[in-house]
């Protein structure tokens, strides 16, 4: 069986893998990383994002082989310590989930597209960006108010006073 | 009001695990040496299978074994059931076919389960499954709705021979003719309500484990209802007795009704488990929940709504033919008939109702309740009748249905059900105002320069939710009781435990249920955990389903704390020297009137179990109460929503521009959750007018089977939402709640088809109304007609 190295959350891992094994599989049963969610297999309903080398990727479509090399993030590795990171934050003040299993890669897509598109984001935008991603609970109505939110907050502090100025 | 009683908007305690990836769903769950389940699917909608010969799969690497129908026949393993006696208006009994969890002698649907291959991998098991060769003979399919009864060939089930499973009826005949006889006007409509596939985003998965050391199996399983799976299993599948069978539904990732049901899948994993001598895992690809989920609605309807000279509405008469797919799936026959028949009536005082239902067989997936189950379809039928009569009459829609509202109470319908409460002119008031009604014209016109069509629709529902008392759905042909159970644990320490038999699965009990005791019993909410989804913990429930949580469910809880306040109120006043009737008990502190002389919560839990102070002959000690709570009606949510479109007559694309909703739920615990409930249930039910269509071809394949072909609503499909209620009281429980879960489904529909007749000038067009059958739709439209 071919080897596949990669980061993940900042920790190197290395393992043998069948050639089939998709990212998701290798996250979630090698490295019991379960935050990670299967929810269509078909790249459509973005519940198992992850960032690869710093870009949101569906997971489900990736071979672990194809992201050999390269650093990943999965919901697990947002937080640091105890302290949440802004999204998550803002996906829980603004009551952004139900059952939560869309949860992890709506937040890891909202990341992203702050990394894209910057802190002040529309609605029509927010509304347009979340199209690889299906919410079966909430209506998208909170969810949209929380990736605003937490794009806002995503701000570095030191960046504040700049904008301020603006 | 405090911070986190009852009526705050406390932010939601689970949240913390599903946002930081802690959540722990089925799929999360890895037992030691655990083997993963593959199910080979029947690729036809209906065939005999004449022989399975699994050979070649059994030696291919890693399959541990290959079990058919045969197999669960020579283990004696019982059949799926419907736990719902319908009788027909002959008073015959429904004709239930066979339900095997593996296929025994014929196929009935595409997906319907042939075989099983268990192998140390999940990919061993799927390659070895396609070395599985089935002979069939395949049959003639029966796919459509209207003309199951009349599709000759073979039919489904021996059972019904002309695949009909009964023929219900509901109402008074005599009258509800004599007021078509007598009617100044008759409305008349034919409907579609279009078949839905749930897709909650968590696909159904099962693990199945057994102990050797003790004979017992644990079945982890994506559940609303893990005590009903438990029950069912038990008494009637044949797994294990209850006390032999433990059934955990940990987190869930959404329902919406399609995983209060029984199916083949996790049956297999639980039985087999102990075939193999190892856990067994088995989680659903999306297509295979696409296939095999009990699916949602499929009614063709013809009904006729009869006015007076005046407006005033006097008959209503339904004829539907319900398809329920290829097999009863568990509560499959309540649906079309005890949770449809009785909402017509709608907010409506209509003095003759009469209702026929032909459910029929077909082969299809199984249908069953899938949110608001019965009730979408009747306000779909009760609000297209009073729009489209409004026009014909040439009255305002929202004038005409104020007419024709129950405004006196109790009122008691023709169809079973009897009104505690409400203001139906309030939520439309409230409604009307919010979307700046008056203003419309002035909008559709600024629409119309721009080349588009405007359009307002309304929906005024209703819902009976609940599902209970029990003795009143026993009635009705309920194999089961309906109230719900809870047991209030308090700590020595004055930490509680509340088990409850509801289920969270996205509704955010951990939060309302800790509500409702930190307020009663004036303790900190952090104090306060909740306890679900476990058959071991929790000794028996109901589940959730039908918006039935909150009042049935904490009214359980409210039960239980009424006896540990009984219970700790006899410590306190031992404790304080005091007679017990001297004792006040308030925001967490017991006092002896009048005096200065108190002890707090948690100080009288710890006297209860010292016991030090009180003759333990005769006050027991400790601190710990159950209660089963059965309620005295069903619970009446109703409320009015509005929807206004923009349609772009070159593309065909409708565009919600404002969405109104004033929903009376009665008391709110929490309305953070609450709204978002409702949120949800919009989206469902736009999705179910704008997007979702199941399609079966005439050979009965699924042609919808991915997200690539059934559109699933996205969030650039809806505008913001405007959420408001009103407020009547609850008269038949203690907390005074009507239930929230399915509102939004229920009234949605109608209001968003009733916004696009609107705009289109008529009323040809069925759901899911698409860009293509808008835009085609258009092209019917006269006017339009006229100035091609």
């Amino acid at each position: 069986m071919p080897t596949v190295s990669m980061t993940v959350n900042g920790k190197t891992v290395r393992r043998d893998v069948d050639p089939r094994t998709l990212l998701v599989n290798f996250l979630r049963n090698d490295l019991r990383l379960t935050g990670t969610h299967v929810g269509c297999d078909t790249s459509q309903c973005g519940a198992c994002v992850v960032h690869a080398d710093g870009r949101a990727i569906k997971s489900c479509t990736s071979l672990a082989l194809s992201c050999d090399g390269m650093a990943v993030t999965t919901i697990e590795g947002l937080a640091t310590g105890a302290d949440l990171h802004p999204m998550q934050e803002a996906f829980r003040q603004h009551h952004g989930l139900q059952c939560g299993y869309c949860t992890p890669g709506m937040i890891m897509t909202a990341i992203d597209l702050v990394a894209r598109k910057g802190h002040h984001l529309d609605e029509h935008t927010i509304r347009e960006e979340l199209e690889g991603n299906i919410c079966r609970c909430t209506g998208y109505h909170n969810i949209v108010k929380a990736v605003a939110a937490g794009a806002e907050a995503m701000k570095a502090p030191a960046e504040v006073p700049a904008m301020a100025a603006e | 009001m405090s911070a986190t009683g009852i009526g705050a908007p406390v932010l939601r305690r689970e949240d913390k695990r599903y946002i930081t990836g802690k959540g722990q769903y089925v799929d999360d769950v890895n037992r030691y040496g655990q083997a993963h389940a593959f199910f080979l699917r029947s690729p036809h909608a209906h065939a005999r299978i004449l022989s399975i010969d699994t050979a070649e799969a059994e030696a291919e690497p890693g399959v541990v074994a290959v079990y058919t129908g045969q197999h669960l026949a020579d283990d004696k393993v019982g059949g799926l059931i419907c736990g719902w006696m319908i009788h027909s208006k002959d008073g015959s009994p429904m004709k239930a076919g066979p339900h095997p969890a593996l296929a025994q002698g014929k196929v009935r649907y595409v997906g319907d389960h042939v075989a099983v291959v268990i192998a140390d991998t999940y990919s061993e098991a799927k390659d070895a499954a396609e070395k599985i060769v089935v002979d069939y003979e395949v049959l003639d399919a029966v796919v459509d709705t209207a003309g199951a009864r009349t599709a000759g060939g073979e039919p489904v089930h021996e059972v019904a021979p002309d695949n009909t499973v009964f023929e219900f009826h509901l109402g008074n005949r005599e009258p509800t003719e004599a007021a078509f006889a007598r009617a100044a006007h008759v409305t008349k409509i034919d409907l579609v309500n279009n078949r839905l596939i749930p897709n909650a985003m968590e696909p159904r998965a099962a693990v199945g484990d057994w102990d050797a050391g003790t004979d017992t199996f644990t079945l982890y399983t994506t559940s609303q209802n893990p005590h009903v799976a438990r029950l069912v299993l038990s008494a009637f599948i044949g797994i294990a007795p209850e006390h032999k069978l433990r059934v955990i539904a940990p987190d869930v990732g959404g329902g919406f009704g399609s995983k209060i049901f029984i199916y083949a899948e996790e049956t297999v994993c639980v039985w087999a488990a102990k075939k193999v001598g190892r856990p067994v895992k088995w989680c659903a690809e999306r297509t295979e929940a696409f296939l095999s989920d009990a699916h949602g609605r499929d009614h063709v309807t013809h009904a006729e709504l009869a006015t007076d000279a005046g407006g005033r509405v006097i008959g209503l008469k339904v004829h539907t033919v319900a398809n329920l797919g290829a097999y009863l799936s568990t509560f499959s026959s309540s649906v079309p008939t005890y949770l449809y028949a009785p909402l017509l009536s709608g907010q409506y005082d209509i003095p003759a109702i009469y209702v026929e239902v032909d459910a029929v067989y077909s082969n299809t997936a199984p249908v069953d309740a899938y949110r608001g189950a019965g009730r979408p379809e009747a306000t779909f039928v009760i609000e297209r009748l009073m729009e489209v009569a409004a026009r014909e009459l040439g009255k305002d829609p929202a004038e005409f249905r104020r007419q024709n509202f129950v405004t006196s109470f109790p009122h008691q319908t023709p169809v079973i059900m009897c009104y505690d409460v409400g203001d139906y002119a309030a939520s439309l008031d409230k409604a009307l105002a919010t979307v700046d009604y008056v203003g419309f014209p002035a909008r559709r016109a600024e629409s119309e320069r721009r080349g588009m069509l405007r359009g307002l629709g309304f929906s005024a529902y209703i819902e009976a939710c609940g599902i209970a008392p029990s003795a009143a759905v026993g009635s009705l042909g309920a194999g089961v009781g309906l109230w719900e159970s809870a047991e209030v644990r308090v700590n020595p320490v004055g930490t509680v435990e509340v088990l409850t038999g509801s289920h969270s699965h996205g509704q955010g009990h951990e939060t309302t249920f800790a509500q409702l005791v930190s307020d009663r019993l004036g303790i900190p909410i952090d104090n306060v955990s909740i306890v679900h989804g476990d058959t071991d913990k929790v000794q028996m429930g109901m589940g959730t389903y039908g918006s039935r949580s909150g009042a049935v469910g904490m009214s359980a809880i409210v039960k239980a704390l009424d006896k540990i306040e009984t219970k700790a109120r006899k410590v306190a006043g031992h404790v304080l020297e005091a007679a017990e009737g001297d004792i006040e008990f308030k925001d967490g502190k017991f006092t002896v009137k009048g005096t200065d002389k108190s002890i707090d919560f948690a100080s009288v839990a710890l006297q209860a179990y010292v016991a030090h102070k009180f003759n333990g002959q005769e006050l027991e000690p400790g601190l710990k109460e159950g209660a089963f709570y059965d309620p005295t009606n069903f619970t009446f949510p109703s409320g009015v929503h509005i929807c206004e479109v923009e349609i772009d007559p070159d593309t065909g694309v409708t565009r919600i521009e404002r969405w109104v909703a004033v929903d009376d739920f009665g008391v709110l615990i929490n309305p953070m959750i609450v709204e978002g409930q409702v949120h949800g249930g919009i989206a469902q039910g736009v999705g179910q007018a704008l997007f979702e269509g199941t399609v079966y071809d005439s050979s009965g394949q699924l042609l919808t089977a991915s997200y690539m072909d059934y559109q699933m609503p996205r969030a650039y499909d809806f505008p913001r939402f405007s959420v408001e209620t009103t407020e009547t009281r609850c008269p038949s429980n203690p907390l005074g709640i009507k239930g929230c879960g399915e509102a939004g489904a229920i009234a949605a529909p109608p209001a968003v088809i009733n916004a696009i007749t609107d705009a289109l000038g008529h009323e040809d067009i069925a759901m899911p109304a698409t860009p293509r059958a808008v835009w085609r739709a258009i092209r019917r439209t006269p006017q339009k007609m006229a100035a091609e």
